[in-house]
């Protein structure tokens, strides 16, 4: 077993020892950062490996929460089949988003991929009749179970949580390792060498983007489930740029960074409104800092002083 | 010339053309390239040698004319396409992944061809060109020498029918252009070279044949012998 295995089996230990150990108020918030950090996850398969900045990443989110929670409000769907409708509808909304927007780069594509996630929160305000606008959907609690597993109590939801997030990062793991990844980051890295040695940048691009589609989705889905909430304001650019800031202060380009970046984020938010109304000037600070001494993340920075087989 | 004319020509141009906005960078070029031959592309500064092989290597799409590469047309198809088709291309300035370890630089080569035994074809690779105890370093911490081997490494790692090499040995020291030399004679005839080269020492070395471009046009095609008693190149190129 190497030693970035070995590590990310012991952040999975450690998340799965926290359950027993974690007040309730942390427990349910360590269970919503996992479930924002494998939609950051999906973010950092695109922007920290491929290379491509999106604006847009709130339409697979959203994709994947409207999917799974529309399934389950008109379909009559129940949760486990509204789940992986809501991942394919993320892979799927991206794919299409992707064959659109990566006839354009860099600048471009980020204007692109805003532009055609602010058509997708104003097409959830438009169907408000299915959508409940601004409003949103709550799902009841009884279309919020697996067989005989309530995933709207607390023990439950936070290993869903868990399970969720732990293959996210398996798979990211091991994706940095294949081929592929090395082709994805090959691209970020020179991508008209890339193309001098075979590779076809549109396929390759689009690829990442449909794996980033499905952990967005994957997250959006499973956040309606967990949290019971389906609303016009996951579509919006806020949830676009979330992503963006939970990679670029955890380490874009690393697997543990996204996870690292939302949970940082999450409790510099939640600590800091505690204290200040002005808490996305504290919030601002710590970019600030970010950005002028560590502008490669926290797992960046480390990466670069000797932890050089950090995935 | 009749010996190009008896085996078919690995690749052939016919009438290839590259405008840039009324600049004619490359003007109805006529080319054959025969298998298994290194063959030169000489010319001044600006005679458009690296636009004609960029043409080639379709980095550039051509104002006109046509090429065929192993019997097919591939005058549209993207650079890539052709480089599945068995083309490859170095770049004159060298053009690796700096951020990435040596290893993946040739490992991305190789694991388009296919990916098993990946890490030992790569080892393999580096070692051909002595590169192989820098496998864990960043491609860009290498002194320039060993980019240029690198760069080298990368395009006979693609196992090509046909490599390009723009300028391969600018910066070498002579050591180094020595050892280049003996490389591209161990590829040969395997692989059909078409090599861009200033250094007329490595040029009348290597190569079966030598064309000489100039103001986008060409001006000479013959065996090194022909082309260093030809009077229009003295006078154009090697200064009379």
């Amino acid at each position: 077993m190497t030693r970035a295995l070995a590590l990310h089996l012991a952040v999975l230990a450690a998340l799965f020892a926290a359950q027993f150990l974690l007040p309730s108020y942390h427990h349910t918030n360590i269970a919503r950062i996992m479930v924002l950090a494998v939609f950051a996850m999906g973010y950092n398969i695109a922007f920290g490996y491929t290379g491509l900045l999106s604006l847009g990443h709130a339409l697979f989110f959203a994709a994947g929460m409207y999917a799974t929670g529309l399934g389950i409000e008109l379909w009559g769907l129940s949760a486990a089949p509204a789940l992986v409708l809501g991942l394919l509808a993320g892979a799927a909304i991206a794919a299409a988003t992707g064959v659109l927007a990566l006839r354009t780069g860099g600048v471009s594509f980020m204007i692109v991929t805003l532009m055609f996630a602010q058509a997708g929160y104003l097409t959830i305000l438009y169907f408000g009749a299915y959508t409940r606008g601004d409003e949103g959907i709550v799902i009841t609690r009884a279309a919020r179970s697996i067989g005989s597993l309530d995933l709207s109590s607390d023990t439950p939801r936070y290993f869903a949580a868990l399970a969720l997030f732990s293959v996210g990062l398996l798979l990211n793991l091991a994706l940095t390792r294949s081929n592929l990844g090395r082709a994805m980051i090959a691209m970020r890295e020179n991508e008209e060498r890339s193309r001098m040695l075979g590779y076809n940048p549109f396929k390759i691009k689009l690829t990442a983007l449909l794996i980033s589609g499905l952990y967005a989705g994957a997250a959006g889905a499973a956040y309606a489930v967990l949290f019971g909430y389906v609303g016009a304001s996951f579509a919006t650019i806020q949830y676009s740029i979330l992503p963006l800031l939970y990679v670029l202060l955890g380490g874009a380009g690393t697997t543990l960074g996204p996870f690292l970046g939302a949970l940082l984020m999450f409790y510099l938010i939640d600590i800091s409104s505690g204290y200040t109304t002005a808490h996305l000037f504290v919030v601002g600070a710590a970019l600030l800092i970010l950005v002028l001494f560590a502008p490669k993340g926290i797992l960046g920075w480390v990466r670069d002083r000797g932890a050089k087989w950090l995935p | 010339m009749a010996a190009m004319i008896l085996s078919a020509p690995l690749l052939s141009a016919r009438g290839l053309t590259k405008h840039y906005d009324g600049i004619k960078a490359v003007e109805t070029v006529d080319f054959d390239l025969t298998a298994g031959q290194v063959h030169a592309l000489i010319g001044p500064n600006g005679a458009g040698k690296t636009t004609f092989v960029s043409l080639l290597s379709g980095r550039i799409t051509p104002s006109a004319g046509t090429i065929q590469f192993d019997g097919a047309d591939i005058t549209r198809l993207p650079a890539h396409s052709r480089v599945a088709r068995g083309i490859a291309y170095t770049f004159q300035i060298t053009s690796i992944y700096a951020n990435l370890p040596v290893f993946d630089n040739v490992a991305l080569a190789i694991q388009r061809q296919g990916s098993t035994n990946l890490r030992a074809k790569t080892m393999a690779a580096l070692a051909r060109v002595g590169l192989d105890g820098r496998a864990d370093q960043n491609a860009g911490t290498l002194a320039y020498g060993h980019q240029r081997l690198l760069e080298i490494a990368m395009g006979l790692s693609m196992a090509p029918k046909l490599l390009i090499l723009d300028e391969p040995t600018q910066g070498l020291a002579n050591a180094e252009i020595d050892a280049f030399n003996t490389l591209i004679r161990e590829v040969t005839p395997q692989t059909t070279v078409l090599l861009i080269e200033h250094n007329m020492d490595v040029v009348m070395d290597l190569a079966d044949q030598i064309t000489v471009l100039s103001f986008g046009e060409t001006l000479a095609t013959g065996t090194p012998a022909e082309i260093r008693s030809n009077p229009a190149v003295q006078a154009a190129y090697l200064g009379g």
